[in-house]
């Protein structure tokens, strides 16, 4: 037993015992632990295993940024992957486990990875494992790394609330520095937010019982008041996670493992960067030891939690500090040595625990080293905002210089480590003013000895860098910091080298030859600490993100037994009737070809274009010639992009010269309605030409088969159907409202679509049913459409094409030939690539009847051998009904021009036959448009 | 989360534009001969500058495009001003 409870000290409630249990053994905390301090003060050393070496690792830091400790932690039958052990708050009944240990942290079958280092530097695994294909190797490598094991459930009840908040002053760190400008700010009028990650604030003030006139406590409860009642506001346990484009900050509220934290996003006119330093390790000999922890954990474990860490402790640092903290250590039992990192090469003593240091040639006896190379500040929130950073030789370390005028960096995040100097720098932030100078002060460097890389001497804990690491990156010319930086990982765990990075930087500069400085630092992103995705996701998921379109006539499809189903954005009716889907959809076709298929088609896109300048719009927008579209006549037509490819199909009726209606895909209303406000605004006269999206105000049914004519003329919109060829629009009533009627090509037959207001849809919608019935006619859904769809060779835009696809390669060259005024995409039609013969076009595959449906995505393959290749893939794969077998669409290198060619396809290693036909396999006369 | 001013709503979040593209470009006159060069010149490349920038936005809830000047370094929003000569 090293580390134990004391019986003073501390924030903690000793009257309020907390069982929990870590790798199947319980232990027992106190309210106001952490998971590490509770196991500290049980004895327990080894808290896992390091990433590759399967090393066995303790505590290094006390709070954030300790990179060892991380583990898996199960709460309510869920498992939390990846926690903190220095940073999670002691609840009963918390099941503990180590990661990347296997059973257990103590007796880790895979630490024999250990023995084999020196097999192991960087880039080792993929340098070893590319011959003869790194995939072989992949999975049994990813399954011996990683950190934590992911719970793949959703969980429903864990959803972080995301909100907006408001300061004029935001502290972030409740410190002895931000308590100061907190404090000031509030009482000068301001609105205060302070936060702490900590659940007390007050940062390191604990750590010095004995030197204030008064407890810490009782001071920090008094700048609290005084903030309070000065109208400030203060949260607790709550990080800024990052600072964002103009001025934004989010902030995090950690409420203890099981409950989704609270994300509050904010803009503060100032914000002040309060958040302290942490120790940097110093870089020796096994340096990686459990018992060996930064200066600073050494004095917060006991000031915060009453853990003394150690018996016979051994201080190693360069910090002129560190002789009050050994006081506080004596003070509370321990035995301290005082030792001078300078004076020589240091080796711990000991593997599962340290036993003894080793310093420049004699042996001091100890279970417990605290070490620091200084303290790093910590400026990553300056950074995030845009602030830069100077060297600074006598900290030894990196800290803020110029920078945006909003934000105030103070304290020891500001290099100020000095109690006596926080008062006026505090004070200058609040109030704005000039910042006081930055004292002089001046440690010994303590930097990693690139002229002895013996032994291992780790620089980054969690992924074990070490720095024989950083000199093979240094000879194969990774020099750069960020080439460093991936070529090692060194920086890229999860504490994103706050311990690491100024020691790596300081081994290249030294390889180099070159000063820190001049090596720079690698860019510091957000998040600060690392966070669930469930406060990114807040809300945002399924219907939140993308909220269902309901159609008016949903109540009528489920009174007919629909299957509903999700089709671009709309809840639409699959299938109707008991059935299951194949009985369903086969009978839904023959109802279709044989009878009339009644269908909700309210979800396509209903754009109109009003006004004087709306032919020559339309005109424009089309790729067909759209100028000499009479009145009263329906065309169809393609949208292009600028770059020449297929955008949207669909038909567009002329009602008059200064109306149009657009009718687009029901996925793509959206994104069509924004193309074309697009063109409106950047080369038309938006006082001329008008658009306006009533996708959402008519519902459309659809009666098309041979039956069709005879349901619409019993439905009496129309006086009579006689004057209504194919492609034709006439506005009519339906009990005495407005209605259109379209005959458009639906599904290959004649076809009939009514639209009135959606108050009348569902009378419409009824009276077509019942008049449909005798006829046997019937609902139809949206699997049986796209297989009648299909057999005429009715692409769908994003699924037939692909974003290479012209017009010209769905068979609709004419307009590209022959269309004379200007047009979106036009001179993009005209390239050489798009006059490439060998460009994927859309054809149809026939194979024989009886045999399985060719899968969408098999590929058209040509040659053998090394000379294989894919000529396309099948887009579209379906059962027709009325072919009595299975009909394919394809995207095939030159396909237009292969007419009845047969073709190899290949899918998933096994090879079958097809011949390519024309994309349109049924009715390919097209006789029954007009029947 | 940048903010940008609407010449016509206000100050909005980022998430309410999106990007049209650099402003000042013209479509060429593609009824007359347009050379490869050109066009490609038209469609594809765009000077990216580091620093003030004038480009052309949409505010996506307002359906109004309207040029933005900002600096691309700094992500400082220097102007906006709508495309529309009438309501400047």
């Amino acid at each position: 037993m090293t580390g134990h409870r004391i019986e003073t000290r501390g924030l903690i409630d000793r009257s309020k015992p907390l069982s929990f249990r870590f790798d199947g053994k319980t232990y027992h905390g106190v309210q106001g632990d952490t998971v590490a301090s509770a196991l500290l003060a049980s004895g327990v050393r080894i808290f896992g295993r390091s990433f590759k070496y399967h090393r066995p690792r303790g505590v290094w830091g006390a709070w954030f940024d300790d990179p060892n400790a991380v583990v898996d932690i199960e709460f309510g039958g869920i498992t939390y992957p990846n926690c903190q052990a220095t940073t999670t708050q002691l609840i009963e009944g918390l099941v503990v486990r180590s990661v990347n240990a296997w059973p257990t942290a103590q007796r880790d079958l895979k630490g024999v990875l250990d023995f084999a280092h020196r097999f192991l530097p960087a880039g080792f695994y993929y340098k070893t494992f590319m011959w003869p294909d790194w995939h072989l190797f992949e999975p049994i490598i990813r399954r011996m790394a990683g950190i934590g094991t992911l719970n793949t459930d959703v969980q429903d009840n864990f959803e972080a609330a995301i909100l907006h908040d408001h300061c004029e002053t935001l502290v972030i760190g409740g410190g002895l520095a931000g308590l100061m400008a907190a404090r000031t700010a509030a009482k000068a009028g301001k609105s205060v937010l302070m936060i702490d990650d900590h659940p007390e604030f007050g940062g390191s003030s604990y750590r010095y019982p004995n030197d204030a006139a008064d407890a810490p406590s009782n001071w920090v409860d008094e700048q609290l008041s005084a903030i309070e009642d000065a109208g400030g506001r203060v949260l607790s346990n709550t990080t800024a996670i990052g600072v964002y484009d103009h001025q934004a900050v989010s902030i995090l509220t950690d409420r203890g493992v099981g409950v989704a934290p609270v994300v509050r996003k904010l803009r503060p006119e100032n914000v002040i960067v309060a958040t302290g330093a942490v120790d940097r390790p110093i870089t020796f000999s096994n340096n990686d030891r459990p018992g060996l922890m930064s200066l600073d954990a050494g004095a917060e474990f006991l000031a915060r939690y009453g853990v003394l860490v150690g018996h016979q402790i051994a201080i190693l640092t360069n910090r002129p500090d560190a002789a009050n903290v050994a006081a506080q250590l004596e003070n509370a039992g321990a035995n301290v040595d005082l030792l001078d990192p300078k004076s020589g090469a240091a080796k711990t003593i000991g593997s599962q625990t340290i036993k003894g240091l080793q310093l420049a040639g004699h042996t001091h006896t100890c279970d417990t080293i605290l070490a620091s190379a200084g303290l790093t500040p910590m400026v990553h929130l300056w950074r995030h905002a845009g602030g830069k950073l100077d060297w600074d030789e006598g900290r030894q370390t990196f800290v803020p210089s110029t920078g945006p005028d909003w934000m105030r960096v103070i304290g020891a995040a500001n290099g100020t480590f000095e109690r006596d100097a926080l008062e006026e720098e505090a004070r200058s932030a609040a109030l704005n003013a000039p910042s006081p100078k930055r004292r002089i002060y001046s440690i010994p460097p303590l930097l990693p000895d690139t002229n002895n890389t013996e032994g291992r001497q780790w620089i980054d804990f969690q992924h074990d860098v070490t720095l024989k690491d950083v000199a093979l990156a240094h000879r194969e010319n990774m020099v750069s910091v960020e080439h460093l930086k991936r070529y090692t990982t060194l920086g890229m765990a999860g504490d994103q080298g706050k311990t690491s990075n100024v020691a790596g930087l300081a081994a290249m500069a030294a390889l180099k030859g070159q000063k820190i400085p001049e090596v720079g630092t690698t860019t510091f992103r957000p998040p600060f600490v690392p966070i669930p995705l469930e406060a990114y996701r807040g809300a945002h998921r399924d219907t939140q993100v993308a909220p269902l379109k309901r159609l008016t006539l949903e109540p009528d499809h489920r009174a007919l037994g629909a299957a509903l189903g999700e089709y671009g954005g709309w809840l639409r009716p699959a299938w109707y009737g008991e059935d299951d889907e194949k009985s369903a959809v086969t009978r839904e076709c023959q109802m279709a070809r044989s009878a009339a298929a009644i269908m909700d088609s309210s979800a396509l896109g209903a754009i109109e274009v009003i006004g004087p300048d709306a032919r020559a719009f339309v005109n424009f927008v089309y790729y067909n010639t759209m100028s000499n579209l009479k009145p009263g006549r329906i065309r169809y037509g393609f949208m292009l992009t600028e770059g020449g490819l297929v955008f949207d199909d669909g038909v567009m009726a002329c009602v008059d010269d200064t109306r149009f209606i657009i009718s687009c895909s029901s996925s793509h209303a959206d994104a069509v309605m924004a193309h074309l406000e697009h063109w409106r605004q950047d080369s038309f006269d938006p006082d001329r030409v008008h658009i306006h999206d009533t996708t959402q105000n008519w519902s459309t049914v659809t009666i098309a088969g041979p039956m069709s004519r005879a349901i619409v003329e019993e439905l009496g919109v129309l006086d009579t159907l006689e004057d209504l060829p194919h492609m034709a629009l006439k506005f009519g009533a339906f009990e005495g409202v407005q209605a259109r009627v379209a005959r458009v090509s639906f599904t290959g037959d004649t076809s009939f679509e009514i639209s009135v207001p959606n108050s009348s849809v569902s009378k419409l919608w009824q009276q077509a049913i019942a008049v449909g019935k005798p006829h046997g006619a019937g609902p139809v859904g949206a699997e049986a459409l796209i297989v009648l769809r299909a057999e005429k060779g009715y692409i769908i835009v994003g699924k037939d094409t692909e974003g290479e696809t012209m017009p010209h390669d769905l068979g609709f060259g004419a307009p590209r030939l022959r269309k004379s005024a200007a047009f979106v995409g036009d001179r993009s039609l005209h390239t050489d690539n798009a006059n490439r013969e060998d460009r994927k076009q859309l054809v149809g595959l026939s194979v024989d009847s009886g045999e399985p449906l060719l899968p969408v995505g098999a590929h058209i393959v040509t040659g053998q051998g090394p000379d294989r290749r894919s000529l396309g893939y099948v887009t579209s794969s379906h059962d027709s009904v009325a072919l009595e077998r299975p009909i394919s669409l394809a995207l095939i290198s030159g396909g237009l021009a292969a007419m009845g060619e047969k073709v190899e396809i290949c899918h998933m290693g096994s090879s079958r036959h097809a011949t390519i036909t024309s994309s349109c396999a049924f009715d390919i006369e097209g006789t029954r448009i007009d029947a | 989360m940048q903010r940008f001013p609407c010449p016509f709503c206000g100050l909005r979040d980022e998430r309410e534009f999106r990007f049209a593209g650099e402003a000042g470009k013209t479509r060429p006159d593609t009824t007359q001969e347009v050379s490869d060069k050109e066009w490609a010149n038209y469609l594809f490349f765009c000077k990216n500058a580091k620093g003030p920038t004038c480009e052309i936005w949409v505010h996506t809830t307002c359906q109004e495009y309207f040029v933005m000047e900002r600096d691309s370094a700094t992500m400082e929003v220097l102007d906006t001003t709508p495309m529309r000569k009438d309501v400047a």
